[in-house]
């Protein structure tokens, strides 16, 4: 089933609401994480509601709202959240007095707004909707799950499915991932910085205004055994779309300058894809696991106005189809194709 | 009608026990598995009744051959998942295109548990490994890469509907030839964290529950897991085995009326089971048994009674709610319940809904209370609502 | 003038987030639930904890929630009875 791209919203680091902003400039962290760029929630929510929504849900909301607004659709007829790591700051703020008062006298509502189905449920809650809904909270691959999802949904016969993807950076987060190793360090200029962001697409059958802008299933592999296996699905995703490498005019890939992690998707690059234009999206959005949504939405972007961002050199135009490489050390590998009818 | 995937296996873990096996003996005895909290160190252990499986993490994992350290959800999942791909005669070198799909609402956050509480005091503090496994993704993970499935992965959280909706998408995977099976359902271990989170919406009864009850006072909290191994005719084929039952029909709606409460006219919980009905080519008339949702909570019960009765009059079919012997399980409850409601269909039985005395006065029917035999069971529909408006409704057939 | 209330107020706003809203825009006897303000099940559960943290008083009955928390005035009576300040008729 083809999946159109009907509109896209998209809440990150960068002028990514204000699209026309977003080619000229380049927001880059001296530290080792960026926060998005948010806009005045309360132009999308109306105050009674937006009490009760956590920093992630509203950056879902507004995304998911300017989405619709966009693409004409006052009600979807599908929802699909995907998110990794779910609402962390209601999480952790209610383990933390949990763990503080022994159990006694919490608060309800952190409690209530740490599922992870919250962000799907408060933009149902909104809209009113009724129909489908459902959550995928399935680490790195849970953007390209809900993805699936809704090319199934479409295959069924419905329309206009908004899909979306949102994690957030808390303190906490940070804290006891940057113990881990993830992220560069002090003073440094290049490698591994923590983000975060919101992105939402409204997904039909048929094509909207022009251009009209496609979007393929995504091919996965969890655990591959080598990178020829990884190289084998991406030739198992052009074929099923009818192209070959040549066809391929730009690859936004994952890279992000911590040299273990990158070191299998480079062997992809080089072995497979030399010689294609190929920049990282998370050197924009900052490295979370649903960060892949940050990618199509730049694809998608980037296809609509025929133009790339300044400090992205010698891409041709016109310009047809994105690959976007999503990876994550060894583990986990997927591309999906965005293409310009 | 429409027939759906065949359940090529099954396999379960709860307050029952282990096993399909010993949680047919228990629903046919009658006996419950809710009681004092043993294992949870909360508290409330000697206030708050729980249905918890009744061994602790390392006789878990030595009974699965478990690596040690996992999360209990973890290894709950792993042991009712194994059971279901052996009891199907699943066998990973014959079935390339096998996916996993498993829900759960907690993840790792009995492990993380224990990772905050010297965090909290100093940040550099906690040993990290507790919290390499907080994400829900990171459990199906774990249990995928155990059974040696990675041709499709995911997990799906979505409150008590959760294993619900991922018993679905398998079989919409395989409806679209994505897969020739899925091992679907849901695991969730009882942990602080979803015990205090519960009690301060104050739903939790401090006796052992009685749903449907006219003086329900709440619901008990349980923990388990739970699978089915879906196939298509192919797979089937491929098995040599007996199918147990067909997935008929299902349907997933929102409520959209309150981010905890159901709305009173039940419009979410309708919405689902009549969507499920539609899928399934059928009328509800067809329905034998329903294993409600039926958590105990004021609520819940009346939501969902007044949805039956809408959908359902004049006539209604037989129904019970197995949380009386389980407890409210999470996000395993939609997958226990999906076990619970195959293993009706197979033996002809509707399980009694415990401890009920009362009618509710705004419902014309009551639920079965003393276990049902040699009943004629064609298709019973298995109910799971949650948080966040979540509801969704199965539909199984007899093979 | 009524500290009691005046204080109750601006730790309603402050517990239930309700950031557009100033103290003197709540009247004592107007209503805190569906009219009114507009409060729902949730905001009388953290009203339970509020009565809990911050003047020590368990409502271990969720029933009496709708007497004890219909306005300000009721909550601060409430409070003062239980106190022993004040003996109010049930």
């Amino acid at each position: 089933m083809k999946m159109y791209i009907r509109s896209s919203a998209c809440i990150s680091p960068q002028y990514s609401l204000e699209t026309k902003k977003f080619f000229n400039l380049r927001i880059s962290p001296e530290a080792d994480f960026i926060k998005c760029r948010e806009p005045d929630y309360d132009l999308f929510v109306d105050p009674k509601m937006i009490r009760r929504m956590s920093r992630i849900v509203r950056m879902g909301v507004a995304a998911a709202i300017t989405c619709l607004r966009e693409g004409g659709v006052e009600m979807p007829s599908a929802l699909i959240t995907a998110t990794a790591y779910g609402c962390l700051e209601d999480s952790a703020s209610f383990l933390r007095r949990m763990i503080e008062f022994e159990e006694k006298m919490l608060s309800p509502t952190s409690f209530i707004q740490s599922t992870h189905n919250t962000v799907g449920a408060q933009i149902a809650l909104m809209l009113k909707c009724h129909h489908y809904n459902n959550t995928i909270v399935h680490r790195f691959f849970s953007f390209e799950n809900a993805l699936i999802e809704s090319d199934i949904l479409l295959s069924e016969g419905n329309t206009d499915i908004l899909l979306g993807a949102a994690d957030e950076f808390t303190e906490d987060r940070h804290r006891i991932l940057s113990r881990f190793g993830l992220y560069k360090k002090q003073g440094q200029k290049t490698g591994n910085f923590a983000g975060e962001g919101a992105a939402f697409f409204l997904l039909a059958s048929s094509p909207g205004s022009s251009p009209a802008l496609s979007i393929s299933r995504p091919e996965m592999i969890f655990l591959p055994e080598n990178m020829e296996e990884t190289g084998a699905i991406l030739n198992k995703l052009l074929r099923e779309n009818g192209l070959t490498k040549n066809d391929i005019g730009l690859v936004l890939d994952s890279t992000t300058g911590n040299r273990t992690n990158d070191l299998p998707a480079r062997t992809v690059l080089d072995q497979e894809l030399k010689g294609i234009p190929s920049f990282p999206f998370k050197s924009l959005c900052g490295d979370y696991p649903t960060a892949v949504s940050f990618g199509v939405w730049m694809a998608a972007l980037i296809l609509k106005e025929q133009r790339a961002p300044e400090w992205m050199k010698d891409i041709s135009f016109p310009l047809q189809h994105i690959l976007v490489y999503h990876h994550t050390g060894a583990s986990h590998h997927s591309f999906i194709l965005v293409s310009a009818a | 009608m429409n027939p759906g995937p065949y359940i090529a296996g099954m396999g379960i873990v709860t307050s029952l026990g282990f096993g399909v096996e010993s949680n047919l003996q228990s629903l046919i005895s009658g006996e419950a598995g809710i009681g004092k909290m043993q294992f949870l160190q909360s508290a409330y252990r000697d206030e708050l009744p729980v249905g918890e499986v009744k061994s602790e993490n390392e006789q878990l994992s030595q009974l699965g051959n478990l690596p040690g350290g996992w999360p209990r959800t973890a290894l709950l999942s792993a042991l009712a998942a194994r059971e279901a791909l052996d009891q199907a005669g699943w066998d990973k070198k014959n079935a390339p295109r096998t996916g996993f799909i498993s829900a759960n609402t907690v993840g790792g956050m009995d492990r993380t548990e224990n990772f905050f509480r010297p965090y909290i005091k100093n940040q550099d503090r906690g040993r990290l490994a507790d919290v390499v496994y907080h994400e829900c993704g990171a459990i199906t993970e774990l249990v995928a890469a155990q059974l040696g499935i990675r041709h499709f992965v995911s997990t799906v959280s979505t409150a008590c509907s959760s294993s619900a909706n991922s018993i679905f998408t398998g079989a919409r995977m395989i409806r679209s030839g994505q897969l020739d099976f899925a091992l679907v359902g849901g695991a969730d271990a009882l942990t602080l964290f979803t015990l205090n989170g519960f009690n301060t919406l104050m739903i939790l009864d401090k006796e052992l529950c009685q749903p449907f009850d006219e003086n329900r006072r709440g619901l008990n909290l349980g923990e388990g897991a739970a699978y089915l191994l879906l196939c298509s005719e192919k797979g089937m084929d491929a098995l040599k085995s007996k199918a147990l039952g067909r997935l008929s029909g299902y349907a997933n709606a929102n409520d959209a009326f309150h981010q905890t409460a159901s709305s009173p006219e039940g419009t979410g919980s309708f919405l689902a089971m009549k969507g499920a009905l539609e899928k399934a080519g059928m009328e509800a008339a067809d329905i034998d048994y329903i294993n409600l949702h039926g958590t105990g909570t004021p609520n819940n019960d009346i939501a969902e009674g007044t949805a039956i009765r809408l959908l359902f009059q004049p006539s209604f079919p037989k129904m019970s709610s197995t949380k009386s012997f389980t407890g409210h399980t999470l996000g395993a409850s939609g997958a226990v319940e999906a076990v619970y409601s195959v293993l009706a269909l197979q033996h002809g039985l509707v399980f009694p809904n415990l401890r009920w005395q009362t009618p509710m006065k705004e419902l014309p029917f009551k639920p079965v209370t003393a276990l049902l035999k040699d009943q004629k069971m064609r298709h019973v529909m298995s109910n799971s609502f949650g948080f966040g408006g979540n509801c969704s409704s199965l539909i199984f057939s007899a093979a | 003038m009524d500290n009691l209330k005046q204080k109750l107020k601006e730790q309603i706003i402050e517990r239930l987030n309700l950031k557009n809203l100033k103290p003197d825009l709540i009247g004592d006897d107007q209503p805190l639930f569906i009219e009114g303000i507009g409060l729902d099940s949730i905001d009388a559960l953290e009203l339970i904890v509020l009565l809990q943290q911050e003047y020590n008083i368990k409502l271990s009955n969720a029933e009496d929630g709708p007497r004890v928390f219909y306005s300000v005035s009721t909550m601060a009576d409430f409070i003062r009875a239980q106190s022993g300040a004040v003996k109010i008729p049930s």
